[in-house]
């Protein structure tokens, strides 16, 4: 697949503040993008350069070879669908689709074809008289679509489109969206704090923190290789411990040494060692690598989350079996369930679970949502 | 509990549905008691009948209204769209310097304007010039457009700056140029604004008689001079039925332009 878009060392500053630190990315033709990060990490930013929203201060970005860095967003061929949909409220549903044909000339005959398509294709047919302010979040959303898609533009950007929207809507809308991605054959560059949605539509995800790019990969790549703690503990839950690489395949954390499968390491060297929740077995204390006891344990729906004391260091487990809080239980873990990462500035900020709470993680996912 | 609460509410709203009563509604009455009776309290027609030949006078104050109105909304609406797309802070700082005038008050405004246009005012003077502008109809309405300015803005300000300002990118992102932008979508979300505006320019426009007679130069006499002349001299019934007329008058023009905004809202651009 042929590179469409480009970046090449754009930087971007508010008030003296960068937003952006001179970030290279590019992205393919056809392909369905994620920009990942907290809030404030510059994702919407990079989104709103591409769009035609803003300039940024440095750096060059291309279309399809052609460097596109001063042309307005009218004239791109990109169209975006906006966090909070801002469709136009004096024009109806019809006519809110029909827009951008409109200001292109196109006749009646044509246009009534058009979005006629797009309704079916937002399964709205039969709002064509509506006023969009009567319609629902998620009806809305879906004529937001209809109108950004409506004249065929290369590249669909999309700001947090789900996040006005409740979960059970939400899913259905992933669905439906990476449904139509596939079916129109066109680039969408997706915006999201949400890591799962981020795992479950995207080819491609970049993750950002602190205005620049930490990794970029595949789902299954970002999930099981982490570059670093900062993506491993964005992604998913992890256990992030400090080990020492004793040899090739051979880790060194909390005293005992494991096996592993990562090599190329020098010996001695300082690493960050992530454990995914899920990878880690309960067994009992004799048979355990190491031992620890359980300090919380909190029933999720499809397993139990459970919080141990391995050494001061608190772990969090799942697992389907219950274990009773204040018991004392050994761990198992497979050599490729380890995951070895190169030490970094995020190294240490990451991955324990003493001050874990879940009403932390929804406080940020709030803050997210204003994020400009 | 319910009806008691309707009581405290009525309690509450005495003093403004007497205010209403006392100063809005009987004094409506009283204009058309007047319009319909002759001096001894008879009723007749014979008022409204007479307002033909004041035909002609409605016609002009019409005519300078509707114009001013117009310049108003030519000068003020991108007056307001320029002072509501400004940073914060200086909005502030624009809104305030647009009601500066207001708080000087208007006669003394209308003076000034006449010393400043007079043939042998400040004007001719300083571009030793001898123009003859006070006693035209541009004078008039050059007034009226002076005093009335504000109130075309600041209804429009309120409103564009109200707009959800991710309208302007949706609307250049889907293919709309600067001027589209504004012609396509602003204005359109605008129209409320615009109608307030044109309201509240209209109506004092026309009804107004002191622009005209200062700035006239007594060469006009506008509708509202009429109605000062009469009451002035004692014609009470006269005045009162061209009130009446013309309150009549201003009625059917908010209700055309109301008509007109309320059909825009079926979803039609051209």
């Amino acid at each position: 697949m042929a590179k469409l878009i480009e970046l090449k060392g754009i930087s971007k500053s508010y008030d003296g503040e960068k937003v952006i630190d001179s970030m290279n990315l590019y992205i393919r033709d056809k392909e369905f993008i994620t920009l990942l990060g907290p809030s404030g990490c510059g994702k919407t930013t990079t989104l709103r350069i591409i769009g035609g929203f803003e300039t940024a201060d440095e750096g060059q970005l291309y279309f399809d070879g052609v460097e596109i860095s001063d042309v307005p967003a009218h004239k791109r061929h990109v169209n975006t669908v906006f966090q909070k949909y801002a469709l136009f409220p004096h024009l109806n549903v019809y006519e809110n689709i029909a827009f951008p044909l409109r200001l292109k000339k196109v006749s009646e005959e044509e246009i009534k074809t058009k979005v006629t398509e797009m309704l079916k294709m937002v399964a709205l047919v039969g709002f064509e008289n509506k006023s969009v302010s009567t319609l629902s979040g998620g009806q809305q959303q879906r004529v937001a679509i209809a109108r950004a898609l409506v004249s065929h533009p290369r590249v669909l950007l999309l700001d947090e489109p789900l996040g006005a929207l409740d979960l059970k809507l939400r899913k259905d809308m992933q669905n439906e969206l990476k449904t139509i991605q596939q079916a129109i054959g066109i680039t969408f560059i997706y915006v999201t704090h949400d890591q799962e949605e981020a795992l479950s539509m995207s080819d491609t995800i970049v993750v950002m923190a602190d205005g620049e790019i930490q990794q970029i990969g595949t789902p299954t790549d970002i999930y099981n290789e982490p570059k670093n703690a900062f993506v491993a503990d964005f992604i998913g839950e992890s256990n992030i411990i400090d080990g020492i690489m004793l040899e090739d395949k051979k880790v060194k954390l909390a005293s005992h040494v494991f096996e592993c499968v990562d090599s190329g390491y020098e010996q001695g060297e300082p690493v960050d060692v992530v454990i995914r929740p899920e990878d880690v077995d309960v067994v009992a204390p004799e048979k355990g690598m190491l031992t620890g006891k359980v300090t919380s344990v909190t029933f999720k729906g499809v397993h139990y989350e459970i919080i141990v004391d391995i050494k001061g260091f608190k772990w969090m487990i799942q697992s389907t079996d219950y274990v009773a809080p204040e018991a004392t239980i050994g761990v198992y873990i497979e050599p490729d369930a380890i995951h070895i990462m190169k030490k970094s500035k995020y190294s240490g900020k990451f991955g324990d679970y003493s001050s874990f709470s879940d009403e932390i993680d929804q406080l940020s996912d709030a803050d997210a949502a204003e994020e400009f | 509990m319910k009806k008691k609460r309707s009581i405290m509410h009525s309690i509450a709203a005495a003093p403004h549905i007497f205010w209403a009563i006392l100063f809005i509604v009987l004094p409506l009455f009283i204009v058309v008691f007047y319009a319909f009776t002759d001096e001894s309290g008879a009723f007749t027609f014979d008022n409204l009948a007479s307002l033909k030949n004041y035909t002609k006078l409605f016609g002009l104050s019409l005519e300078l209204s509707v114009l001013a109105t117009f310049v108003c909304f030519l000068v003020g609406y991108p007056l307001a769209y320029i002072i509501a797309r400004a940073p914060a802070k200086r909005q502030k700082i624009y809104i305030m310097l647009l009601m500066l005038p207001m708080w000087t008050n208007l006669l003394i405004r209308t003076y000034s304007i006449m010393a400043i246009l007079d043939d042998g005012g400040f004007l001719n003077q300083l571009l030793n010039t001898e123009l003859h502008i006070i006693g035209t109809k541009g004078a008039v309405i050059f007034g009226m457009v002076y005093d009335f300015l504000p109130y075309m803005v600041l209804p429009i300000y309120t409103c564009i700056s109200k707009i959800d300002k991710h309208m302007w990118e949706a609307a250049s992102d889907l293919g709309c140029n600067t001027f589209q932008v504004i012609t396509k979508v602003i204005f359109p979300l605008s129209l409320s604004g615009v109608i307030s505006g044109i309201t509240m320019v209209f109506v004092p426009s026309i009804s107004t008689f002191y622009i005209s007679q200062k700035l006239g130069g007594g060469t006009f006499e506008l509708i509202g001079d009429t109605i000062e002349r009469q009451f002035v001299s004692g014609a009470l019934n006269t005045g009162a039925a061209i009130s009446l007329v013309m309150m009549i008058l201003i009625l059917i023009s908010l209700g055309i332009m109301n008509k007109f905004s309320d059909a825009d809202e079926g979803g039609i651009i051209v």
